[in-house]
């Protein structure tokens, strides 16, 4: 079984259990936010004046101890990172967004879950926060087109983690922040003595053991480490349904669950040239050729828009490749064989790039296709693995005819398709945005 | 009606210590994680809400506002999003742990030096303001700085100190509100 379930990625109507699981989290949310105190403003604002830290404390161990035990169960497997939502980072709307609630923070006395929870439980100003929260949302919305292009562009660096911005493991960065809310937990309760007037000595033992505990939890965290690229990419599981017509004329579907080295030793994962280049005149796809050979081959010949990452340099293309395209784009890993597209596409695949695929038979294939009057080209006789098989009159990239073959021309095509296109997990909807 | 106002006239109890409340807040998180992919959040629910009232108020004037034209319009039901049931379910738990732990009370919580109908005020327009500012920072505390900042996310990193950092700077202009 693989986290999170998939089932409860989204409500829907569709599975009334996603209201249950979701209502449940709220319930114990908003339990747990009243239970701490949070019903009352002036706990809250405490905190800006170094009375009473309970804010800080209670974020800063929520956040410790969640961050502990998710980046534990990511190290152990049990949760698959890229299925996690990762608020996407934008400075701009971001830190000026932030500011303005500190604002609304200091003045109103709340924060917005906060203000739910001492709404029901009869606190006028609680209501009234909840209210104003609807004003503001709204205009917000209201006001949003004037400044929709900074909103949505500035400072943006889609799904940016911390443990890529400072070059450490994240399990590493886990231990990191634990040791500083454990630091910040001791400066918190010395400001309560000396502003609040607090006697610590009255603070009970046992959280000493759990700071204790979380450390070593964090360490553990530290020495689980994260999966490794082969963990992961023999984790991997593809989902393929077949229609199969029964006797009685009836179709049926089946559906099968494929490991990763299945798709590949079943050729699933395979596209015809014919394929390759009939998705170029597809509405709802938007194939990136993906050209992973050496640049010089590149430079000879190549698919007509076709992108040149050589293998070697792959893997710092990666992030971008998981954030920048639309949902549909489908990639497809070109060698001059195959030898090169595959370990492209073991890479991709562990990685979870969705929608990746291989020119099957690659350049010379897709030349042997395509190619048969290309009078510039002329087979070799010498070309081992993974090499052209072709001698070129010059190094034309992609300005041979069979470059871009004429869709009158070759209008007409026989293959069996292989692309089934997976919308990635329509993550607009998640987080609070 | 007994059990009504049974209640109401609870004998109140003293808060969780907030390192317990925390260590339970952040189990919660990682089962949501778990369970789910998403974290806690409520921010976003406001403006679903809003979007659901104009698009029965004024349906023409969603399709002409880009921003409620993601959440409405067309066959998009604003409400149809996990932040909905969580948002309804945290009002539901407070309600629940005000029961249950006496602190159910018609009450306003406000510093000792201001009346009644400031707090009110300056309620009303704290809630504009942050909720504003949550929709431009794309979550509030909840979905960008607790949840955001257990998966490392670096945007709600910078939203979070942003957030005190706002708060802080303006403290001092504000202590009349609250000391």
């Amino acid at each position: 079984m693989s986290f999170p379930l998939e089932s409860f990625t989204a409500v829907s109507a569709a599975n009334p259990w996603t209201y249950v699981v979701f209502g449940g989290i709220g319930v114990a949310f908003g339990y747990t936010l009243e239970s701490a105190g949070f019903g009352d403003s002036r706990k809250l604002a405490a905190q800006f004046y170094f009375k009473e830290l309970t804010v800080l404390k209670v974020m800063f161990t929520a956040i410790a101890v969640a961050m502990t035990l998710l980046f534990g169960a990511i190290g152990l497997g049990l949760i698959d990172f890229s299925q996690v939502w990762v608020n996407p980072t934008y400075l701009g709307s971001g830190v000026l967004g932030g500011l303005i609630m500190g604002v609304g923070f200091i003045i109103g006395g709340f924060c917005p879950t906060t203000s739910l929870a001492s709404a029901s439980t009869g606190k006028i100003d609680g209501m009234l926060f909840m209210l104003g929260g609807f004003v503001g949302a709204f205009l917000f919305g209201e006001t949003e087109r004037y400044f929709d292009h900074w909103y949505n562009n500035a400072g943006y660096y889609g799904r940016l983690t911390l443990d890529q911005v400072f070059g450490l493991s994240p399990s590493t960065l886990v231990l990191i922040v634990v040791v500083m809310a454990l630091f910040m937990f001791w400066g918190a309760e010395q400001l309560e003595r000396i502003f609040g007037g607090k006697n610590l000595s009255r603070e009970p033992m046992l959280r000493k053991v759990g700071a204790v505990g979380l450390l070593g939890l964090a360490l553990g965290v530290v020495a689980i480490g994260s999966p490794s690229l082969e963990e992961r990419y023999q984790r991997l599981s593809f989902k393929r349904s077949e229609v199969i017509k029964q006797a009685d004329g009836k179709d049926q579907t089946l559906s099968h669950v494929y490991s990763a080295d299945e798709m590949l030793s079943k050729r699933l994962v395979f596209v015809s040239p014919a394929e390759a280049f009939k998705v170029r005149y597809q509405q709802e796809i938007k194939p990136v050729y993906l050209d992973v050979r050496s640049e010089a081959d590149y430079n000879l010949y190549h698919l007509a828009d076709a992108i040149n990452v050589p293998l070697d340099k792959l893997a710092t293309a990666i992030p971008d490749m998981l954030t920048e395209p639309a949902a549909n784009t489908v990639f497809i890993a070109i060698s001059n064989d195959e030898n090169a597209a595959i370990r492209a596409w073991k890479l991709l695949a562990a990685f979870k790039v969705p929608n990746v695929y291989i020119l099957d038979g690659g350049v010379n294939h897709w030349i042997a296709t395509f190619g048969a009057q290309d009078a510039g080209l002329h087979p070799s006789a010498t070309a081992v693995d993974d090499q052209l098989r072709y001698v070129f009159y010059a190094a034309l990239g992609d300005r041979y005819t069979s470059c871009s073959p004429s869709p009158m021309e070759f209008e007409e095509l026989d293959f069996q398709p292989r692309i089934v296109l997976q919308l990635k997990r329509d993550k607009s909807g998640g987080g609070c945005g | 009606m007994q059990w009504l106002r049974s209640i109401f006239n609870r004998p109140e109890k003293a808060y969780l210590h907030p390192y317990l409340a925390g260590a339970i807040l952040g189990v919660i998180l990682f089962l949501a994680f778990l369970l789910t992919g998403n974290g806690l959040g409520s921010s976003g629910a406001t403006s679903r809400i809003d979007a659901l009232v104009v698009d029965l108020v004024a349906p023409a004037h969603v399709d002409n506002t880009p921003y409620l034209l993601k959440m409405a319009g067309g066959d998009k039901n604003p409400l149809d999003d996990w932040i909905v049931p969580v948002f309804f379910g945290a009002l539901l738990g407070g309600f629940m742990s005000g029961a249950r732990n006496g602190r159910l009370k018609l009450t306003t919580t406000k510093g000792p030096n201001i009346s009644n109908p400031l707090r009110w005020l300056m309620a009303f327009l704290g809630g504009m303001i942050f909720l504003y500012g949550a929709r431009m920072a794309r979550g509030c505390t909840s979905g960008q700085a607790l949840s955001g900042g257990v998966t490392l996310a670096a945007g709600s990193w910078v939203i979070m100190l942003a957030i005190f950092g706002g708060a802080y700077a303006l403290a001092y202009f504000m202590r009349k509100l609250w000391l």
